[in-house]
């Protein structure tokens, strides 16, 4: 793990090699996290792969999200890992919510790292963040002809009846 | 005659339908050019679905395969069928309660899901846990592995047609169960490692059991290998099927055995020790070529080096607590409710509502039997989890799986997928 010097570093070359591209960075239990510009984020992630020095080339794990009532709303963590260093770096691409119907769109990184296609999916499919340039952006989980975004925090918990035996002439039609 | 033209087919890597001649297009007529060159026939695509319920795909999976013939020439796993909403409900319970549910994704490996989640949670509240507790869980998840590990031997050589391994290995698994059984009351999902420690300690004569469980486990071992290692139908049917390179798997973010079998010597236990691990003698077996044979052998070397570890876990188990004292969040002793009116309130306060996490978000990774198994948890300040996210290794070692069959036979696909070890309940979560 960068200490926290070691981060502030780090985000002060990114912000020079791509300007304006790291919005912050915190430092908490021995993990390093850099928050970036989510148009920027093609940049800061080809930056940190191939820069030497840096060679963060393994996507250990992309993760989802909502953290409402907070702004900017969403957010898309990358977890890169230097393997022969040992050392892991967080990425978070904060996104805004563009509200209503519309989808909060981000660029996809499978170019980068092949393994992070079935973690977009599952992106998409929870929170309704769509990756630009995915080969194949579909719900992974959830069926098809699913409606709503179900991780999202505004997401309600248990809305569905379960129908039982002795529920089912409670709820005629029930299959409609 | 047909029969016969196939069985002479090279059997790896050569392309059969330059061999398909003539006599296997059987009464179809040649077509042939104005200048009498014989015309390839139009080979068809045949797009199937392999699953969702097939016994060979080792839970509720549906593969789309294109064929060409016998070839499989595209694949597409599709997944989903099992999926629960656990990281949403997860959200919905206070952090002690999360511990049930989290186990139940990967229902091979619980001890492993158990300690991605309740490390990560140890990660945000900056507590430490005793040593007994350290040995403890390292003890318990090593004898998941090799629980998990006789499980996929079992069930992969029986795909390949070793039906007698099948018996064995679960005669085997069952032993562990009961030692699991012995120490936490359950044999499955036991719920048994709580933040801050383990829930209770070990019962008298527990020790001599997984001591003679160890004497016995590497014998075994050694009968398996003399059943399989030389075995001329195991041999042809998994040596040097199903090749991925190292540098694509690394690519596909794909660890564990797979990993290791390619040759590349990444393991959590080793890179980036959490609790003793540091403390034991173990070696990482790697492989060479990365084929079925390989994996094969990395995870039955692992489960010997897993008896080591055990072995010397039980050894050095340190004296003293199994559960770290910090009132705010563990559980109170039950003899001290009868007497003490604090205990009592922190009793009270801790079943009811449960302990608050400081707002702050970790990633906490252990090496599971099938690759890195990661916790992700955002904690708001409440007695809930904001978002727990795991990585599973089976969800994203499953990207690989197209890499490992394109070109191949179809009856290799049977044996990628074995050899790649998914569980479905942790892929679909």
């Amino acid at each position: 793990m960068p200490d926290a010097p070691g981060l502030e570093l780090i985000a002060q070359e990114l912000n020079g090699a791509a300007e304006g591209s790291v919005l912050g960075t915190y430092h908490e239990h021995g993990q390093g996290c850099l928050i970036v510009n989510p148009e920027r984020i093609l940049d800061v992630l080809g930056w940190l792969r191939d820069t030497p020095g840096q060679e963060y080339r393994f996507l250990s794990s992309l993760h989802g999200v909502d953290y409402l009532p907070a702004e900017p709303r969403f957010g898309v963590v990358y977890e890169l890992l230097n393997m022969p260093r040992v050392e892991r770096l967080r990425v978070r691409a904060a996104l805004a919510d563009p509200g209503g119907e519309e989808l909060p769109e981000l660029d996809s990184c499978v170019s980068l790292f092949a393994g992070a296609e079935f973690h977009e999916r599952e992106v998409y499919d929870f929170f309704g963040i769509l990756f630009r340039g995915h080969p194949d952006m579909r719900r992974i989980l959830m069926p098809e002809e699913y409606v709503g975004w179900p991780q999202r925090r505004d997401f309600p918990i248990g809305g569905e009846p379960v129908i039982f035996t002795r529920n089912e002439p409670e709820m005629p039609r029930w299959y409609e | 005659m047909s029969a016969e033209t196939h069985r002479s087919a090279p059997a790896h890597g050569g392309d059969i339908l330059g061999e398909t001649g003539e006599e296997v297009i059987g009464t179809s007529p040649l077509e042939r050019t104005a200048a009498g060159d014989v015309l390839e026939p139009q080979q068809e695509l045949l797009t199937i679905n392999m699953g969702p319920h097939h016994p060979a795909t080792h839970g509720v999976l549906r593969l789309l395969v294109s064929l060409e013939g016998e070839v499989v020439r595209d694949l597409k796993p599709i997944v989903g069928y099992v999926h629960t909403g656990i990281e949403k409900n997860c959200e919905d319970k206070s952090y002690w309660k999360v511990i049930p549910f989290v186990e139940r994704m990967d229902y091979l490996s619980y001890f492993f899901n158990m300690e991605a989640f309740v490390g990560c949670v140890e990660q945000l509240l900056e507590l430490e846990i005793p040593p007994r507790a350290s040995y403890l869980r390292v003890l318990h998840m090593e004898l998941n592995r090799i629980h998990s590990h006789l499980v996929w031997l079992g069930t992969s050589a029986l795909d390949l047609g070793a039906m007698s391994m099948f018996f064995y290995c679960f005669r085997d698994r069952d032993r562990i169960l009961d030692l699991f059984e012995m120490s936490t009351g359950q044999r499955m999902h036991t719920r048994y490692f709580q933040v801050g420690g383990v829930f209770e300690d070990i019962p008298v004569g527990f020790a001599r059991n997984v001591k003679a469980f160890c004497a016995e486990m590497p014998t075994r071992l050694d009968q398996y290998e003399a059943i399989l290692n030389r075995n001329e139908i195991f041999l042809e049917r998994t040596r040097n099927v199903g090749v991925v390179s190292r540098e694509r798997l690394l690519d596909l973010g794909v660890t564990g055995p797979l990993l290791r079998a390619a040759g590349e010597p990444w393991d959590l236990r080793k890179a980036a020790p959490t609790h003793c691990y540091g403390d034991f003698d173990f070696n990482i077996p790697v492989g060479t070529v990365g084929d079925g044979y390989d994996r094969y052998r990395v995870r039955v070397q692992e489960m010997r080096e897993s008896v080591r570890i055990i072995e010397q876990a039980i050894d050095g188990l340190p004296e003293g607590p199994w559960i770290a004292d910090d009132r705010k969040i563990v559980l109170p002793p039950r003899d001290e409710l009868s007497t003490s009116m604090e205990a009592l309130i922190h009793h009270f306060k801790l079943v009811t509502e449960g302990f608050r996490v400081p707002p702050g978000e970790a990633y906490y990774a252990v090496e599971s039997p099938r690759g890195e198994l990661g916790c992700f948890v955002v904690a708001d300040g409440s007695a809930k989890p904001a978002r727990v996210h795991i990585r599973d290794p089976s969800f994203v070692n499953l990207q690989c799986l197209r890499d490992q069959c394109l070109d191949g036979y179809i009856a290799d696909l049977i044996q990628n997928l074995a050899m790649l070890d998914p569980i479905l309940g942790g892929i679909d979560r």
